[in-house]
């Protein structure tokens, strides 16, 4: 509907600006040539322009508009996305920029006494001037789709979103580490290779998958396909050249269990949580699942067997996605509405609370059936208690509270947690036939 | 081939009208702003003449999406022509559905935070002159709203993009495979001349 931008203008302009553009009108009437100057100098002040010209008020108002819409999102940027583009509002600072330039030339027309002839000959220069600008600027924007092959590792790099695929790797070692038995080397890194291959390949199928949607999201709008770096075709290619190799690699250098988990876990994430996540709020208990067989696999490729040491590190992991990604959603609730992602932040609020709270208890839980089931000795539910105690507490305070704040904090927590406890749970690694140096409980 | 050829042509019609019974829709629904926002995007970009290349834009400030102009290259099979023509028309679908997405979502959300605020009695600007805004809490009944509102658009949209994507994937790989063949053909010809 046309009408809403004028209408939703008027709207706007009530108030305290309506009597500052009265104000100026009153005295730009009073005192002609100079008034006239000093209004194209104050060109950049917009509110003016609009009651002013009429014929510019729904170029300036979208602007204003944009401005405006700019304010009313409450959100300030999570810190986990660094690629903010605040392109619209600087497009729009650097167009109303271009205009003083042009109020020197404008100069001669002012010295014509029909202060409204002169003001509509200098407004539509003023118009074409900033069309042509706006124009220049968006063609320098304009980009070949050439790749370049110097280009090409930092695109698969991001393509693959290396730093997510490194931290699922470590989750891995961990698992290996973790795993009794001897340590081999050679198995440990032919785990890491291919587990790192498998994440690769999950990853970019995700990223072919979403691009319409990354591109509407600020956290995912400088992805490598969104920006057309690269071609559907080569992003299927490079998944399919890194799952291929991945997974033979785990099925023969390892042992055909961790490869079917490899496989399972590609499937799990490109089939099943990257379409639920615009169908149902299921999305995250799968997305839990899938953040946890990494580890399961370390496990698997050291020992050859699924037994519930594996389950155990499993379920830490599965437990610990919900206050990460639980708090990180709650940030992103306006993104995820405008895009169609079903996420409990948005439809189930209380239940997303809740379940990051149930499962920041449930780590304390399973910190404590570790040296149960012969993982570790019982140092660790010990010492691991105080920072599970202090997520647990965050968790509490984003239950209670509700918050940005809160959320974010239980966030950022999450971060150095999972790490933490990880190189905790190392350290106090049962070991086979040892004595309790490391404080186990008399027997 | 040309059986080929001929579930290729189904697939394109299919997606045709599984699209145009959405543009009815879409159409019905936001005509002025669907205008808008489509031909606010016939951009006047040339790329210079040199290159063989397709060129990709700024993100459309309505629905955020590149636009990409492509090359047509003087010798186009007719693989090429169909993967192309079926490229654009996702590229317009796909600006539309966003473009009428985002405008009928910012929309909403205005009438909404007026509402409410004159439902609350507070005026629509602070004592500063400052523009009032909800807090993110207030803004929630609005966004549960909204995207249940929306899913069944949603689940339409995704399906049809899950088609044209693997459609447009599946033709680019054709192409290249017909552009290599084409090229292991000519090195035999240049050899034996």
């Amino acid at each position: 509907m046309a009408a809403s931008p004028h209408t939703l203008s008027s709207r706007l302009l009530t108030g305290s600006v309506g009597g500052c553009v009265w104000y100026l009108e009153r005295r730009t009437i009073q005192e002609l040539p100079h008034r006239v100057t000093r209004l194209f100098r104050n060109v950049n002040n917009q509110w003016v322009m609009v009651q002013h010209l009429s014929f510019l008020k729904r170029m300036y108002v979208t602007q204003l508009h944009r401005g405006l819409s700019q304010r009313v999102k409450p959100k300030p940027e999570p810190a986990t996305s660094p690629f903010l583009e605040h392109m619209s509002s600087g497009q729009a600072r650097a167009e109303v920029d271009e205009l003083p330039s042009l109020s020197a030339s404008s100069l001669p027309l002012s010295q014509k006494p029909n202060e409204e002839l002169m003001e509509l000959k200098a407004a539509s220069i003023v118009e074409h001037a900033v069309d042509t600008a706006k124009e220049t600027k968006e063609e320098r924007q304009w980009k070949e789709m050439k790749l370049h092959a110097d280009d090409l590792p930092g695109i698969l790099a991001r393509l693959s979103k290396i730093k997510l695929t490194a931290l699922v790797v470590s989750t891995t070692s961990a698992g290996f580490a973790l795993a009794p038995g001897p340590f081999d080397w050679s198995c440990f890194l032919l785990t890491s290779l291919g587990t790192g291959l498998a994440s690769c390949a999950a990853n970019s199928i995700n990223q072919f998958f979403e691009v319409p949607f990354d591109s509407n999201m600020n956290r995912t709008k400088n992805r490598p396909l969104v920006r057309g770096q690269i071609s559907p075709l080569l992003a299927v290619s490079f998944a399919t050249c890194c799952a291929v190799p991945g997974v033979a690699l785990l099925t023969w250098g390892v042992n055909p269990l961790t490869g079917a988990l490899g496989v399972f876990n590609i499937f799990l994430y490109t089939c099943c949580y990257t379409p639920l996540k615009r169908i149902s709020i299921a999305n995250t208990w799968v997305g839990a699942v899938v953040g946890a067989i990494p580890p399961v696999m370390g496990w698997t490729a050291a020992t050859g067997s699924l037994d519930a040491g594996a389950l155990l590190l499993g379920g830490i992991l599965y437990s610990w996605q919900f206050p990460h990604f639980n708090a990180l959603s709650w940030g992103l609730r306006e993104d995820y509405s405008r895009g169609g992602y079903c996420m409990m932040s948005v439809t189930h609020p209380a239940l997303c609370r809740h379940v990051a709270l149930r499962h920041c208890l449930a780590l304390i839980a399973l910190s404590t059936a570790a040296p149960i089931l012969n993982v570790t000795t019982w140092a660790f539910p010990i010492i691991s208690l105080p920072i599970n105690l202090y997520i647990s507490y965050l968790g509490f305070r984003f239950y209670v509270d509700a918050d940005r704040r809160s959320s974010r904090k239980l966030f950022f927590c999450s971060l150095w947690h999972l790490p933490l406890l990880l190189l905790l749970m190392l350290t106090c690694k049962q070991r086979p036939g040892r004595e309790g140096d490391k404080g186990e409980a008399p027997s | 081939m040309a059986a080929l050829r001929r579930g290729s042509e189904a697939i394109r019609l299919h997606l045709c009208r599984s699209f145009s019974g959405g543009v009815g829709r879409l159409a019905r629904e936001r005509g002025t702003e669907r205008r808008d926002a489509a031909s606010s995007r016939v951009s006047r970009f040339c790329p210079p003449r040199q290159s063989c290349h397709d060129w990709i834009g700024p993100p459309d400030k309505h629905s955020n999406l590149r636009p990409v102009h492509f090359h047509i290259p003087e010798n186009e099979s007719p693989l090429e022509q169909r993967l192309r023509e079926l490229r654009q028309e996702t590229q317009e679908w796909n600006q539309q559905f966003w473009a009428n997405q985002n405008l009928t979502f910012n929309k909403e959300k205005e009438e909404f935070i007026y509402s409410r605020l004159q439902a609350k009695g507070s005026g629509l600007r602070t004592k500063s002159g400052q523009r009032t805004a909800l807090d993110a809490e207030e803004m929630a009944d609005f966004y549960k709203e909204f995207l249940s509102k929306n899913f069944q658009k949603h689940m339409r949209y995704n399906r049809d993009w899950y088609k044209r994507n693997f459609a447009i994937t599946f033709f680019m790989g054709k192409v290249a495979l017909e552009k290599m063949w084409n090229k292991l053909r000519q090195k035999p010809k240049k050899m034996s001349t």
